[in-house]
């Protein structure tokens, strides 16, 4: 664990692999510091944001380090089901780059359960991980401009949905019709970090 | 009624308060107003609590007509025709118009009672990035205003300085990544001038002058950032992130601007000189 500066209000911790970030973001979301208004996970590090009116820098470096991490905590993460259509533009494609057919892809898809590791690109947007799994797909080398909603997607070592229309790089595999961010629900976001998540062929 | 018709906006104005901190980790950024000691003085000088919202104009350009008397007041860049810093009583059917600011490039329109459009998660914040919270404000709008919650603040004329036209110095902090650009990216960054592009928006200050040289290859897996980071994409010339910067980025940031120093740069308009001072 090494602690980076972020600036005069923030404080970036680095680890090791993504398995060490989700143990180390459970335990710190779970007791955040005094002063701490933000924590932010990410594929190896964990952002602290501080307000600098109630806390230092020094004292949320002090409280990280006495920090236990909790790498038993993906089981207590809440879990979510998602129906997808595996009929995506890259579906082939994303099985020919994983030297498997599309029946194989489907299927490692939906046997094992996903984490959502951290959140990012967009509101409400789940970086999906298997750890040790060995996904490993390369982006699109051409983004497309436009990915509609509910697209089911992989890259790198993740998978994901897009919570709306946006630009994306990643292999598009399917589409669910769960909207995972919704304005007019409590929670909007229905991946958050932690939570488990089981991909099922509608 | 305690409204503002919006008869034009200038090239952006929007609504604004203290954003919606505690969400990151959902993806969700903070946003809010870009020069937030300038929106604190106009919401105090009416009266407002910190978190009420406000109209943020950028570079001049609205113009609203009062439903009813109304508590006014703008500050951060001078706009011609404003009752700048000095509250000012817009009678009920009368008109305020901003002219184009001399120097500084956002103003702020506090309003005694607030901005009332409906919050999203928690904030009456536009993040122009994501997408979230209130439309940008358009012509024809009518916009609610809250009823007052304190006096205000008796004050006549908050002394304030307006925000420079000329070259401005802002102190850094070394960021997480300085070590990919090594002792003579650091130099070149705190040692050479660099200039505000035309592209700059709320999500950041791009900035133009001699590129920043990466001493390593390699791609950086996405990291958490706040406002001030100074990111340097490929091109080798570093973006300044205020309030609309996205959670993660995949560029190594080579710097933070100090806090407290982040709010003057959300005032720079395109072409304005600014320098790093290393601390």
């Amino acid at each position: 664990m090494r602690l980076l500066p972020s600036g005069s209000t923030a404080l970036l911790v680095e680890l090791d692999a993504l398995d060490d970030v989700l143990a180390l973001y459970a335990a710190l979301a779970a007791e955040p510091p005094v002063g701490v208004v933000d924590v932010v996970p990410a594929a190896r590090t964990v952002l602290l944001v501080t307000d600098p009116a109630r806390t230092t820098l020094a004292a949320v470096a002090d409280a990280v380090r006495r920090t236990t991490p909790r790498p038993d905590a993906r089981a207590d993460g809440d879990s979510v089901s998602l129906p997808v259509h595996y009929d995506g533009a890259d579906l082939a494609e994303a099985a020919d780059l994983l030297s498997m057919s599309i029946e194989q892809l489907v299927q490692r898809h939906t046997e094992a359960e996903w984490t959502v590791a951290f959140c990012g690109f967009s509101p409400g947007f789940g970086y999906l991980a298997q750890p040790g799994a060995g996904w490993e797909v390369p982006r699109r080398s051409t983004p497309r401009t436009k990915v509609p909603p509910g697209s089911v997607a992989l890259a790198g070592e993740f998978s994901g949905v897009y919570p709306r229309e946006s630009p994306g790089g990643w292999q598009l595999i399917g589409r669910t019709d769960v909207a995972v961010f919704d304005l007019d629900r409590d929670p909007a976001a229905l991946l958050r970090p932690g939570n488990r998540v089981r991909f099922e062929v509608a | 009624m305690r409204t503002l018709t919006v008869l034009a906006t200038g090239p952006l104005t929007t609504v604004q308060d203290e954003g919606r901190p505690g969400q990151a980790a959902l993806g969700i950024g903070r946003s809010g107003v870009c020069d937030r000691a300038s929106a604190a003085l106009a919401n105090r000088l009416v009266g407002n609590p910190a978190d009420a919202a406000v109209l943020e104009v950028t570079f001049g350009g609205l113009a609203v007509r009062a439903g009813a008397d109304l508590l006014v007041v703008t500050t951060g860049a001078r706009c011609p025709g404003a009752p700048h810093a000095a509250p000012t009583v817009l009678r009920s059917g009368a008109e305020l118009r901003l002219g184009a600011p001399a120097g500084g490039l956002r103003s702020y329109l506090a309003v005694r009672g607030g901005i009332a459009v409906p919050p999203v998660l928690g904030s009456r914040a536009t993040d122009v990035l994501a997408g979230l919270g209130p439309p940008v404000v358009a012509a024809g709008d009518v916009l609610p205003v809250g009823p007052p919650t304190a006096p205000p603040a008796g004050v006549d004329l908050a002394p304030v300085a307006d925000p420079p036209a000329g070259a401005v110095t802002v102190a850094v902090l070394p960021g997480p990544r300085a070590d990919w650009f090594g002792a003579a990216g650091w130099s070149g960054l705190v040692g050479r001038p660099w200039t505000v592009s035309s592209d700059s928006n709320r999500v950041g200050v791009r900035l133009d002058g001699v590129p920043l040289d990466r001493l390593r290859s390699g791609e950086l897996p996405s990291e958490g950032m706040v406002r001030g980071a100074l990111q340097v994409p490929p091109a080798g010339t570093p973006v300044l992130f205020l309030a609309d910067h996205p959670v993660t980025g995949g560029y190594p940031v080579i710097g933070y601007v100090v806090d407290a120093d982040v709010d003057r740069c959300a005032q720079l308009r395109p072409g304005q000189e600014l320098r790093f001072r290393a601390r």
